[in-house]
């Protein structure tokens, strides 16, 4: 089964998306700004991961990322006075030995995905297409089946992190009376 | 030219929805007619809101726009379109235009999924309900930038109180839904899809809302009680009131970007009772399938659109003949009559066989998601607002707890036979 | 070009790590700090979700440890931003700053 004819499209558009939106996140000025930025950013992964048939993946990035993690970093941005912030300076003192690290991290990068060991390259191409009607079934299966659940512990203990975090932020967050 | 057109018409009498088929050309005119349909609804919603919550407070609401006041919504929509621009002056300029627009992208995105029929949806995605309630949930970003962009102080704590009482009540939103869900899978292959979901009512044979009574009933109430509070209406409106925060987040938008935020409001209130109709209240489902079922049945039903238009058209010549005898009158008097007209020939055009069996499921849908509607337009006119703690206590003190109540009953209650027998296979 | 395999998305995984990891080293302001981490672990859920579909393509259908661990590492970041703001507002009110090189009460 052939790819629809838009693929590419499609992808390169969201990958503008994403990159310009990082590149706003850290060059703006004010948070706010930065922050709505972000949220472009986790929508246009949202639909790379339906792209990339992952449906519940998606559904989940919205709702939690975009829904729940960005709401929560907007009132934090509202509850601290950001405008005296803005006026000072932005970078700090290291900001070249940082863009000089992540160059070298860049280079690395470029490195690794360019070799090719006796002419064959990193990943040779397999062209799948699997319909997505039954992803979120398949996912579960993995997360609570009875026998073949290999992730069942580990979601156990991701709720119980979910709890600690949870009794965290308040008791660090509450005032002191 | 000749690809087109087979291109069209290789989508017709398919048994699945545009997106899942593929098909462009069909998924586009599916979302016009949705974006026509819902602009429509909100316009009717406008005047029907005026009229109804006028008549239950012993007035006449507006008369003089149009005959009984139905040209009023089109007058409001000129009046806010030639209204000054107002931009407040510390306001971020770039956040204050963008805010209404995030606010419609998310009311408005959710009706992809939603399900008027069993191939009448745009597209039909595996996770429609995660779907629909994620993206109703960055309506709340929308409302804290709006506030916060503002640069005043009544509109920075109206947008605080709206998202934190947005977001305590999607917490029981989700739980009432998911309990919902967990009832779909009792028939074979639980399901998130919006058309899975009524067609596991369907095979199951029972709407979700009177499944395990009382349990269904409790889940939906749990549900219709958080969506009111989710879309920020009576008898939650406290960050929107008029006599509390003048109105709140939106009070420094004037115009054309006010009225972004009453479509958004209105299309909100759409959206959530359309996932209430198709959770619990089956959907595009005829009611009483069991009780009076049969193929002669079926029919009877199948005339009740055409009914209820001719119904509306009597309504309408009726009120014609009780319209004032007055020269000034007579203008009011044929658009009136005019428009009775045009809803007898509606009615009359749903009786005629094919249109008949492809309008029903869509006439039943609209009908359950219109008594929503009504709904919110009574519980505006009748419960005193709440304050903002009470609200708060009501979210997390009272439906969360049911919540997870509700949530371990159903399913015990749904995995009874299954629980039964391990636990006598532990006691052996 | 035309055809987007798995390396494409790895490149816009690795693209997308050195923005966030550029944000981290270089800006003052705590919370595009943080904002630069929620990008560095976005970039790093692409990745497992492109590795899932590649290994689906060897393995069939349910080969999905990748969808599984990123929707792990999606949890594991709301836990983390929750905490990481909490202490951010525990600070803000002792110090009134929101710059990191201010956060300098143990040196001597």
């Amino acid at each position: 089964m052939n790819p629809p004819v838009a693929n590419p499209y499609f992808f390169y558009g969201l990958a503008a998306v994403m990159i310009i939106g990082g590149i706003l996140v850290i060059t703006r000025k004010n948070p706010v700004h930065s922050a709505m930025a972000l949220i472009t950013a986790l929508l246009a992964q949202a639909g790379l991961y339906l792209m990339l048939y992952a449906p519940f993946v998606a559904g989940v990035q919205i709702i939690l990322y975009a829904g729940g993690i960005m709401v929560l970093f907007l009132f934090v941005i509202m509850l601290i006075a950001i405008e005296r912030n803005m006026k000072e300076r932005q970078f700090n003192k290291q900001w070249l030995v940082g863009i000089i690290a992540a160059g070298a991290l860049g280079g690395l990068f470029i490195a690794v995905y360019t070799t090719t060991t006796q002419g064959r390259v990193l990943f040779p191409e397999g062209r799948v297409s699997y319909v997505e009607s039954d992803n979120t079934q398949r996912v579960a299966s993995l997360l609570f089946d009875l026998h073949g659940g290999t992730y069942m512990f580990a979601f156990e203990i991701a709720s119980l992190l979910l709890l600690v975090a949870i009794i965290g932020a308040v008791v660090m967050a509450k005032k002191r009376i | 030219m000749h690809d087109f057109v087979q291109y069209v018409t290789s989508y017709l009498g398919s048994d699945k929805t545009p997106g899942a088929a593929g098909n462009i050309f069909w998924a586009t005119v599916y979302v016009l007619l949705v974006f026509v349909g819902l602009s429509v609804a909100v316009i009717a919603m406008n005047w029907l809101e005026r009229k109804i919550l006028a008549h239950m407070q012993i007035r006449l609401g507006p008369m003089r726009v149009g005959p009984h006041g139905l040209l009023q919504p089109i007058a409001d929509a000129l009046k806010l379109l030639l209204k000054e621009d107002i931009i407040p002056e510390g306001a971020d300029k770039v956040v204050f235009r963008v805010a209404p627009f995030i606010v419609d992208l998310a009311a408005f995105t959710v009706f992809v999924v939603v399900p008027f029929g069993p191939t009448h949806a745009i597209t039909d995605m595996n996770i429609g309900i995660l779907f629909m309630l994620g993206v109703s949930s960055l309506s709340v970003l929308g409302i804290v930038t709006a506030g916060w962009a503002s640069n005043s102080h009544y509109p920075l704590i109206g947008a605080l109180r709206s998202s934190a009482q947005m977001v305590s009540y999607e917490v029981a939103m989700g739980l009432a839904v998911v309990s919902a869900i967990m009832m779909t899978s009792l028939g074979g292959n639980g399901t998130l899809s919006m058309i899975g979901i009524v067609q596991a009512q369907q095979a199951q044979h029972e709407w979700f809302v009177f499944k395990f009574f009382p349990l269904g009933l409790v889940a939906f109430a749990m549900f219709a009680i958080a969506m009111v509070a989710e879309t920020n209406r009576a008898p939650f409106d406290l960050p929107e009131a008029e006599s509390e925060l003048t109105a709140g987040f939106h009070t420094e938008y004037s115009g054309f970007r006010w009225s972004l935020f009453f479509l958004a409001e209105y299309s909100a209130m759409i959206a959530v009772s359309s996932i209430a109709v198709t959770l619990w209240l089956g959907g595009w489902l005829r009611p009483f399938p069991n009780w009076l079922s049969g193929s002669t049945w079926d029919m009877a039903f199948s005339f009740i659109p055409g009914l209820s238009f001719l119904f509306l058209g009597a309504i309408c010549f009726y009120n014609t003949a009780r319209m004032p005898k007055h020269p000034l009158f007579r203008i009011q008097t044929i658009g009136l009559a005019g428009f009775g007209v045009v809803l007898a020939l509606i009615g009359l055009v749903l009786f005629y066989g094919p249109v008949r069996l492809w309008v029903s499921d869509i006439f039943w849908f609209s009908a359950k998601v219109s008594v929503f509607m009504y709904l919110y337009i009574w519980y505006r006119g009748t419960f005193p607002r709440y304050r903002f703690d009470q609200l708060m206590k009501v979210g997390w003190k009272v439906l969360l707890p049911t919540g997870l109540a509700l949530l371990i009953l159903t399913a015990i209650v749904g995995m009874r036979t299954e629980l039964v027998a391990q636990v006598r296979e532990v006691l052996r | 070009m035309f055809d987007i395999s798995t390396l494409h998305y790895l490149v816009l995984g690795a693209a997308l790590f050195l923005l966030g990891v550029i944000g981290v080293l270089t800006r003052r302001n705590v919370v595009i700090v943080l904002m630069s981490i929620e990008l560095i672990l976005n970039a790093v859920n692409l990745n497992l979700v492109a590795f899932s579909r590649y290994w689906q393509g060897i393995h069939g259908a349910s080969a999905l440890h990748g969808q599984v661990f990123a929707i792990f590492v999606i949890t594991d970041a709301a836990a983390e931003a929750a905490v990481a703001l909490g202490i951010l507002i525990a600070f803000f009110r002792n110090k009134e700053t929101v710059n990191v090189d201010e956060v300098n009460l143990l040196k001597w």
